[in-house]
């Protein structure tokens, strides 16, 4: 399915949420308690079958967080960005590790450097820094007792 | 008189391999859990050599970030800044001349082939064959000798910069790379004839650390790793980029899923690079290695993502910019990474000393897990 193809599509089925063509794919916004909704239709419907998490990050925005999944199909190749608004206060997002295995291990990894929670994630805990570690480094209010950049 | 460390059911025990550990080729730890020699569960402690690269890049402008990713996949370090040299130039649209555009293929399957030949040489040592380590050094001295005269170092290179490659091709390049097709070409053949067809070797590799298809898709291996599975996976030919679109050359894939597939789509794959080399090499075009670009870059606010094909598999750079000369935020999606998360389900059920037969074929590379 092409991109406009793609886009027509998500607005057809979620039209509440915001879909725009990126610079390479669409991008699709909406709020955290959608997510695991628009993962299952994106990955079950047999014209999309999204079936391939390549990239799963976040983004520090200093007022919210935004999850950024990106999707391929390994049998249409097509791609699409989900962007999903998280709370910073409270940041608390469904985990996806029982829909892509990979997400397991990327959503440990941004816990530890973001401090987001995953609920329904099997094993959460901090993957690269030590437990004792105070704070999450990859937060833009994180500051480095010895950063070797600003030394 | 010692402390239990980590707590077992009865009958299981714990083992640590690493993070010093020979097999692990790194600083990396695994958490073993055993039941006699059978594996029931193992877990990947990370973090070892974790610099946080991508906090650092936060204060780098757009010229010295592609430098600290050599130190990520230190094996594929072209690839890793081609990658990043990549993105800047999508979201600048710079437009760099044919000449950086062979001269940088060429020395990213260069690249390819060395960094195979590291892992054929090492995957045979960790089966108990030194000699092949010797054999593997013999071809990669070559290609780290072509790499040292060109770009003046013979790991972390750096020698692709936004809009081109640093320096024009040592005058000796053409010819050294010629002379390391015919030498490469006669001594392939020895690989097979010493390790690949070895039924010692044949027997611990078959049917050990099986992946199917729906599990390497899930897990997100990439590289040689899902193609062993019969994933077709190569960015080089699934979303082109750079002149890989133009270029002939197969995408090897294996079915069998096991240790000794993704063995072999490696050393398929090292002929395969041979064949992009011989079509490049002849045909060099005259002209600028680099195009004029500004002295300090400014990426327009937005998002920007590339995908490239590293030895390992799919390496991604996530660049979201406010319009400044630094990056707001920058992710490295690395192969090693999502490969490593599949070690567990692939290894359950095994002996203990198949670990390294299938960790072995996994090609880790630590600081590109940890970065």
């Amino acid at each position: 399915m092409g991109n406009e193809e793609l886009i027509l599509k998500l607005k057809e089925v979620f039209p509440e949420m915001d879909c725009v063509q990126g610079n390479d794919w669409p991008e699709l916004s909406f709020g955290s308690d959608r997510l695991i909704d628009v993962i299952t239709y994106l990955k079950q419907t047999p014209e999309l079958a999204f079936d391939y998490l390549f990239c799963e990050t976040c983004v520090d925005w200093k007022t919210h967080f935004n999850m950024v999944y990106h999707l391929d199909s390994t049998r249409y190749r097509h791609n699409v960005v989900l962007k999903v608004k998280t709370d910073r206060e409270k940041p608390e997002i469904a985990s996806l590790a029982h829909v892509y295995r990979t997400a397991e291990q990327h959503e440990r990894e941004i816990f530890d450097l973001f401090g987001i929670v995953f609920l329904g994630h099997p094993n959460l805990k901090r993957i690269m820094l030590t437990e004792e570690w105070v704070g999450y480094p990859l937060r833009k209010d994180y500051e480095d007792p010895i950063n070797i950049i600003k030394l | 008189m010692f402390e239990e460390v980590a707590t077992s059911k009865e009958g299981e025990q714990i083992i640590n391999v690493g993070p010093q550990h020979p097999a692990t080729h790194g600083v990396l730890h695994l958490i073993i859990t055993l039941n006699g020699e059978t594996i029931v569960n193992l877990e990947p402690n990370l973090g070892y050599i974790h610099r946080s690269i991508e906090k650092m890049c936060e204060s780098l402008s757009y010229r010295q970030f592609i430098y600290t990713t050599s130190r990520m996949d230190y094996l594929a370090a072209h690839i890793n800044n081609h990658a990043c040299a990549l993105t800047v130039e999508k979201a600048m649209q710079i437009e760099i001349p044919e000449r950086a555009e062979v001269i940088r293929i060429l020395v990213s399957e260069l690249t390819r082939i060395a960094s195979h030949e590291l892992w054929w040489g090492a995957m045979a040592m960790d089966l108990g064959a030194l000699s092949p380590f010797f054999y593997a050094f013999r071809e990669r001295e070559v290609i780290t000798d072509i790499m040292e005269e060109t770009c003046g170092a013979r790991l972390t290179m750096n020698y692709m910069v936004p809009g081109g490659v640093m320096a024009d091709i040592h005058p000796n390049f053409v010819k050294r790379v010629k002379d390391f097709i015919i030498q490469f070409k006669s001594r392939i053949d020895e690989y097979d004839q010493l390790v690949t067809g070895n039924i010692i070797f044949q027997n611990r590799m078959k049917n050990v650390g099986i992946l199917s298809k729906e599990d390497a898709i899930s897990y997100g291996t990439t590289g040689p790793t899902a193609r062993g599975s019969g994933v077709s996976c190569d960015i080089r030919k699934i979303y082109p980029y750079s002149i890989y679109g133009k270029l002939q050359f197969d995408e090897v894939l294996e079915t069998a899923g096991d240790s000794f597939a993704r063995y072999l789509v490696r050393v398929k794959e090292m002929k395969q690079s041979i064949s992009i080399i011989e079509q490049l090499i002849d045909n060099i075009p005259e002209g600028d290695f680099q195009a004029k670009t500004k002295a300090v870059l400014k990426l327009p606010k937005g998002e920007f993502y590339q995908r490239v094909e590293t030895p390992r598999g799919e390496l991604g750079v996530y660049i979201v910019s406010e319009g400044g000369t630094t990056p707001y935020r920058i992710k490295f999606r690395s192969p090693g990474f999502s490969n490593l998360s599949a070690l567990n389900h692939m290894i359950k059920g095994h002996k203990i000393g198949d670990l390294v037969a299938v960790m072995g074929t996994l090609d880790l590379v630590i600081p590109d897990i940890d970065r």
